[in-house]
């Protein structure tokens, strides 16, 4: 149970994570798994709905932090043409796993979630976009789908109220760049998955051309409890501006990696220490990537650093979709920024030069300077890459390939030096 | 699976590919599902699948290619029965996917990106597989192995050689 006074509040989509068999629909309502959904169908309107999102001050959870009940107003609601809902399940910016969880262990938090949003924004068709690889995730969810639609949970005319919501669950295929939500929206059209142009934003012409939602599944996840308890309730739990708990995938050298929700304002040294086990070696981390790979990195200085939006920025970083990566002292930060360029060069889906050719460029001169053959020259085109490649983009992919080498430049000078050709012979 | 006939959805197949096709605005959506299917049922994507997949859906060849080319997972050459896809990416890299990708690509005498002679296994290197609490990560056959070290492997191999070649 989630305590209603929200200062006893630690944990919101994990809440029932942990109950044996909570994906089975029986025990995820005795567990009290829609509970609250005929109070929200029959005596909330669209615009209360929408309203208590924006007070709960909740941001998209799946990286960029664009407040979801504005989202949501945004959706023009006298086109005549279908509004579409589509969950972002592709979870593919390297160190997150979060979704998985929610995904395997209580999809109908999720299911919940998505018919809430539904509601809201007169949604008919609604879609669960979720990475290829995830085929067990996949299973799980459609084996609960028809669960919720038994118990006329999904469907025609859901519990009598009137509404009808159909949800279908949808694998991508292996490509990073659909996460993006434009790209996930051609990929869901059945074409590669290239980012479109925005404006037209989503909210406006999205799927088919339609006004369209795109959340991710820890955003929506999000959605009952709020609705249940209030906006304001979910608005006093964390700190100003970055409202919530939040689920921090932590990997790397950490004893216990794993996926931990804590109140945003939670300090990254007490989430590493105190839930994670600790590091491996050494008592401070080299490095950490707080937001997933794309994020820029944060070192020894900004250990105590409170995990909120705000405080992310503050450090130079961001909160991303809060994939924090530990390296210890033992690592070479060369070597991984070198495998972080090849997965950028390789996911990039060409459109633009400036990513298509950076992204080539960054990682053939990683590659050199990882094994002692780069010179001072190649160093200058490689920070030169790097930073031109930033904001010139039709999506966020380049920036983020651009940040482990800025970083690395930025922060370990001295051990990028000592692998230049004239060094190193 | 042999590659002689023309490859054919079943009629149970086709039944679903139908249904599937109905929750969609239009039927183009349902080409990644449906590629899916068929890689599945004929093993790969060949392009006389390639050109199935076109006519079940309306679609004309090229829509079906580039889409097929697009996406990783989608493969137009035959693979070992066990296809191990070992992520190297940062959070795997940190807990010694390396070397464990040397190690298997030792065991097997064979290289990232090709099959043992027999046919019976592939090892190829991945991108993040999104469970990187669990690193390193190994994708065999689709199912997720967390935790793998070098023993695990060898177990797994041996096994696999133990049941003669049937996943
Ligand atoms: C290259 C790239 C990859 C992305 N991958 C994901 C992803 O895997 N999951 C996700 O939820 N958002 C991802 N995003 C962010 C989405 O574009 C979008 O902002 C998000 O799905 C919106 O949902 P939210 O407001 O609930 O966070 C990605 C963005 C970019 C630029
Ligand atoms: S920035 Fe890169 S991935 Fe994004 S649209 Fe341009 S080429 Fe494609
Ligand atoms: S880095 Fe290997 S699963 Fe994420």
């Amino acid at each position: 149970m989630i305590p209603s006074d929200p200062k006893q509040v630690t944990q919101i989509c994990f809440d029932r994570i942990r109950i044996p068999n909570q994906r089975r629909l029986e025990v995820a309502r005795a567990n009290g798994a829609y509970r609250f959904l005929p109070t929200v169908l029959n005596e909330f309107t669209p615009e209360k709905i929408i309203d208590e999102m924006k007070k709960s001050g909740l941001r998209g959870r799946g990286g960029a932090g664009f407040p979801t009940g504005l989202k949501w107003s945004f959706v023009p609601r006298d086109t005549g043409k279908p509004t579409y809902l589509l969950c972002n399940a592709d979870e593919g910016e390297p160190g997150t796993f979060k979704d998985r969880d929610i995904m395997r262990y209580d999809p109908h938090l999720l299911i919940e979630g998505m018919i809430m949003a539904g509601f809201a924004l007169n949604v008919r068709d609604a879609y669960i976009y979720i990475r290829g690889e995830f085929k067990r995730e996949a299973e799980i969810l459609n084996e609960a789908i028809r669960e919720a639609y038994a118990a006329n949970l999904l469907g025609e005319n859901i519990l009598g109220t009137g509404y009808t919501m159909h949800l279908t669950v949808h694998r991508g295929a292996g490509a990073y760049v659909c996460g993006e939500e434009t790209a996930l929206i051609e990929s869901l059209e059945g074409k590669p998955g290239r980012p479109r142009y925005k404006p037209p934003f989503p909210a406006v012409e999205g799927f088919y051309r339609c006004p369209t939602v795109v959340n991710n599944v820890e955003t929506l996840a999000t959605v009952p409890a709020i609705l249940e308890h209030g906006g304001d309730w979910h608005a006093a739990i964390g700190v100003q501006n970055s409202a919530g708990c939040k689920i921090f995938s932590v990997s790397g050298h950490v004893n216990k990696p794993g996926n931990y929700e804590v109140p945003m304002g939670t300090t990254l040294k007490t989430l590493i220490e105190e839930h994670c086990g600790g590091l491996r070696h050494g008592s401070v981390p080299k490095v950490v990537i707080p937001g997933g790979s794309s994020t820029p990195w944060l070192t020894a200085e900004h250990y105590e650093v409170p995990l909120t939006y705000d405080d992310m920025v503050k450090a130079g970083s961001m909160l991303g979709s809060g994939a924090i990566i530990v390296m210890d002292e033992t690592t070479d930060v060369v070597a991984v920024t070198r495998r972080l360029s090849h997965f950028y060069a390789h996911e990039s889906c060409g459109q633009c030069t400036p990513c298509r050719e950076g992204t080539g460029w960054l990682e053939r001169l990683m590659l050199k300077l990882e094994a002692g053959k780069a010179t001072e020259q190649d160093l200058e085109v490689l920070s030169d890459a790097a930073e031109h490649m930033a904001g010139r983009t039709i999506c966020a992919l380049a920036d983020g390939a651009a940040a482990p080498v800025l970083s690395m430049l930025k922060h370990f000078p001295d051990e990028v030096r000592a692998r230049l050709v004239e060094k190193a012979a | 699976m042999s590659a002689v006939e023309t490859p054919r959805f079943s009629q149970e197949r086709l039944e679903e590919i139908q249904a599937l096709v109905a929750r969609y605005p239009g039927a183009r959506s349902a080409l990644l599902p449906v590629l899916h299917m068929a890689q599945e049922d004929f093993g790969y994507l060949s392009l006389d699948v390639q050109r199935h997949v076109a006519e079940v859906l309306g679609l004309t060849l090229i829509q079906v290619r580039e889409v097929v080319t697009f996406y990783t997972m989608f493969r137009e050459q035959p693979c070992g029965t066990y296809l191990m896809e070992v992520c190297t990416n940062a959070s795997c890299m940190l807990n010694g996917a390396d070397r464990l990708v040397r190690h298997m690509c030792d065991k097997l005498g064979i290289k990232v990106g090709e099959t043992t002679p027999d046919g019976m296994f592939t090892v190829t290197e991945v991108e993040c597989a999104g469970a990187c609490g669990g690193a390193p990560v190994v994708q065999i056959n689709n199912e997720y192995h967390e935790n793998v070290d070098e023993a695990y492997i060898d177990r797994f191999i041996d096994e696999a050689r133990g049941k003669g070649g049937k996943a």
